[in-house]
């Protein structure tokens, strides 16, 4: 892999895509696999830490990338160990998405990266003392934060770079955190001169609820709800990635039913979370109408899935080998009432905006973004599309018989504002299309894997016979036990590339769990993207991405 | 019934009450609410807000972004240690009569985040009038919440200077 490379980079080969690299090459190789294979796509950094990883003769922290090549197919995974004091080259200059994948690590491990712009809690607040995913930090530790950060270390530097030696004639106004258009927890801090943005600084980590720490602490199964509250949006979608994940570790696969069912009603989420976030996009941009059309037709979804579920937001509907049981009689007559629904609200909603003066004066060519740009920032999804880059895992990637429906990827061309609604809505027709051919070809049979360690017995088993009993207890006290390694897996989410990184040590509990969360790329490029737009736009922008603070803190 | 004073020179044109009934009844029907929404619950409050739940039926359909606009502040969605202040800021620019209604398990009680970053229910800042549980709740049980304010401010203004000047000690008051 690495032969070629000027700098003699020392690998070993694990398997066929990872290589663990001495800790001071990995800038080196990552350099080589980007100049000269064609490696532009950074997916994730990932830290672990090995304290209490029981026969780990290793250093105590490993520092993990994802990479995959310019057409997606290829993914590589690097990994280095080092201890606490060692010190990691940052790829910042490389990757512009590694600007905060590397102050998480700092943040949640104290993993120092050397050349970093600013390095910088992120997810936790200023007055926080340690770092709270190593293995010795104690999950209820609370430490209270008594005021918020005034962001001027960033904001100076930024500002002298533009030649602003002063700041007497700039206005500082904070949008949000607890802002309407800041979509629950975000804060944007801009510069202003009259209306215009000269700079901004935008920060998060307001909804961090420690989803990771806490994942480390539960059995699989018991996972499932939390991963729901992740993209609340579209519950069941993160449902299904981190299932397919494990499932991909088991070595299991669904039978076809149980497969389609995750079609169908993966989809439907993908709907319901585009109508969310054109509705809001669309009330930001002043025309409240459209969010009436638009959010009644989940409504008719919600009652679809608490009949189906018990549950109309927060569904945990899967399982890993599964979901907790088949579709219900007459679920497609109510599926099929569902979708007519939607697409009359999409109707209605275009009918008001698509030949829209104000409506295309507002959205069109604000926050461009382009292709390679938006690969270097680590888009993907919906984003990426609309910038004109037909990457889409459902068909990169096909699992699930994706591959087996009629339905078109959708691409933009300009990647502005304009292109990221429009993409989203004719997303919804393509899910509509491939619902509609899933309920057509839905096979029979079982709906779950067959087999005792990962599935529950059904209750006549529980109650009637020993081994039933044993069966339930063990996989409910001890969890699915899943075999020792470390693997990624993605789907593709409403918002783009959901992925898992997920190290087991063997037992029912996750030794650690990383989430790559689409969300968290799209958002770290927003300041750059509204300097030099106005405070309106800025919003519109905002609202454009689809940032969902679950999945952006976790 | 004899009826007397105003209502028997007027008839039925004149409805003769107390003050605060009739300052109490105004503000049951038309409560402003804030939605401090920062999570899954605020979704749900959108379903509250829109034409099937339609919280204008009870008069609270104004959301105001404006703490200084609103009295009943609508906790929806975990809150962290590192969103607390804010809260807290929220909280005191709102001017009494003021309502607290936290909404969902995470507010509550930090729900099953019981982890390093997320605070164990917001009473521990500020102090809270009406308790939904729910992960996320209803909006069933927002509708009825906001029923349980309304019940409550339905109080003598004697009572609600004296509410105005409790005393509450949370953590973030020093």
């Amino acid at each position: 892999m690495f032969s070629h490379c000027n700098h003699k980079i020392e690998y070993n080969k694990t398997q066929n895509n990872r290589y663990i690299v001495k800790l001071k090459d990995i800038k080196n190789a990552i350099n080589f696999l980007k100049e000269e294979k064609n490696y532009n796509f950074l997916v994730d950094i990932i830290a672990i830490d090995y304290l209490d990883f029981k026969g780990h003769k290793e250093k105590r922290f490993a520092i993990i990338y994802l990479l995959k090549d310019d057409k997606f197919d290829n993914l590589v995974i690097l990994k280095a160990y080092l201890n606490e004091d060692e010190i990691i080259d940052s790829i910042t200059d490389l990757y512009k998405s590694a600007n905060w994948c590397e102050r998480e690590v700092w943040d949640q491990y104290g993993l120092i990266f050397k050349n970093h712009p600013n390095l910088k809690r992120i997810l936790n607040h200023k007055e926080f003392l340690g770092h709270p995913l190593r293995k010795d930090y104690p999950i209820t530790k609370g430490q209270l934060c008594t005021k918020t950060d005034d962001l001027m270390d960033e904001m100076t530097p930024k500002l002298k770079a533009k030649g602003y030696e002063d700041h007497d004639d700039l206005m500082f106004l904070n949008l949000g955190p607890a802002h309407p258009a800041s979509h629950g927890t975000i804060r944007t801090f801009v510069a202003l001169e009259g209306e215009n943005i000269v700079s901004a600084v935008c920060e998060i980590g307001y909804l961090h609820r420690g989803f990771e720490k806490s994942c480390e602490n539960h059995t699989y199964n018991q996972i499932i709800p939390y991963t729901d509250r992740l993209n609340y949006c579209s519950a069941i979608l993160n449902n299904i990635a981190f299932a397919h994940t494990v499932e991909g570790m088991l070595g299991v696969e669904l039978p076809i039913r149980g497969q389609f069912i995750r079609v169908i009603i993966g989809e439907l989420s993908r709907i319901i979370d585009h109508l969310v976030s054109l509705a809001a996009n669309l009330v930001d941009m002043g025309a409240l109408t459209n969010y009436w059309y638009l959010y009644n037709p989940r409504e008719t979804a919600y009652t679809l899935l608490s009949k189906l579920t018990g549950a109309r937001l927060t569904n945990s509907y899967m399982r890993i080998g599964g979901m907790t049981h088949d579709l219900y009689d007459g679920f497609e007559a109510d599926m099929k009432r569902c979708l007519e629904d939607v697409q009359k609200g999409m109707d209605d909603s275009l009918s008001l905006i698509e030949h829209n003066r104000i409506f295309q004066d507002r959205a069109q060519n604000i926050g461009v973004m382009s292709a390679i740009e938006a690969i270097n920032r680590g888009w993907s999804g919906p984003n990426l599309r609309a910038s004109g880059v037909a990457y889409d895992l459902r068909v990169n990637q096909p699992y699930y018989h994706y591959d087996s429906f009629d339905f078109d990827i959708v691409v933009g061309s300009t990647g502005d504002v304009y292109d990221r609604i429009m993409v989203r809505f004719e997303e919804i027709r393509q899910s509509i299309k491939i619902i509609n051919q899933a309920m057509a070809t839905l096979p029979g049979g079982n709906y779950k894997v067959d087999d005792h360690s990962i599935i529950l017995p059904d209750k006549k088993n529980v109650y009637n016979n020993i081994e039933g009993l044993m069966n339930q207890f063990k996989l409910v006290y001890e969890g699915v036990k899943v075999p020792a390694k470390e693997y990624y897996s993605s789907i593709e989410a409403t918002n783009g590339e959901l992925g898992f990184y997920i190290a087991s040590d063997g037992s029912g509990t996750p030794y650690r769990v990383k989430v790559r969360p689409p969300c968290f790329y799209a958002m770290a490029s927003l300041s750059d993207m509204i300097e030099g737009e106005m405070v309106a736009d800025a919003v519109l922008d905002l609202g454009s991405l689809n940032i969902i603070a679950g999945e952006l803190d976790r | 019934m004899a009826v007397a004073g105003e209502e028997a020179i007027f008839g039925d044109s004149v409805i003769t009450t107390k003050l605060d009934s009739a300052i109490s009844w105004a503000r049951e029907s038309s409560m402003w609410p804030y939605i401090f929404g920062t999570a899954c619950c605020a979704i749900e409050f959108m379903s509250v807000a829109s034409s099937k739940f339609d919280i204008s039926r009870f008069g609270a359909e104004v959301v105001r972004f404006s703490p200084r606009q609103a009295d009943l502040l609508i906790i929806a969605g975990t809150v962290s240690y590192k969103q607390a202040p804010i809260l807290k800021k929220i909280y005191d620019q709102m001017s009494e009569p003021k309502w607290v209604m936290s909404a969902g398990a995470c507010a509550c009680s930090g729900g099953f985040y019981d982890n390093y970053t997320t605070m164990q229910g917001v009473d521990e800042i500020i102090p809270v009038d009406v308790y939904i549980s729910g992960c996320p709740p209803r909006p069933e049980a927002f509708l009825e919440g906001l029923m349980q304010i309304q019940k409550l401010q339905a109080k003598p203004s004697k009572y609600l200077k004296k509410r105005a000047k409790r005393d509450f000690k949370g953590r973030l008051d020093v």
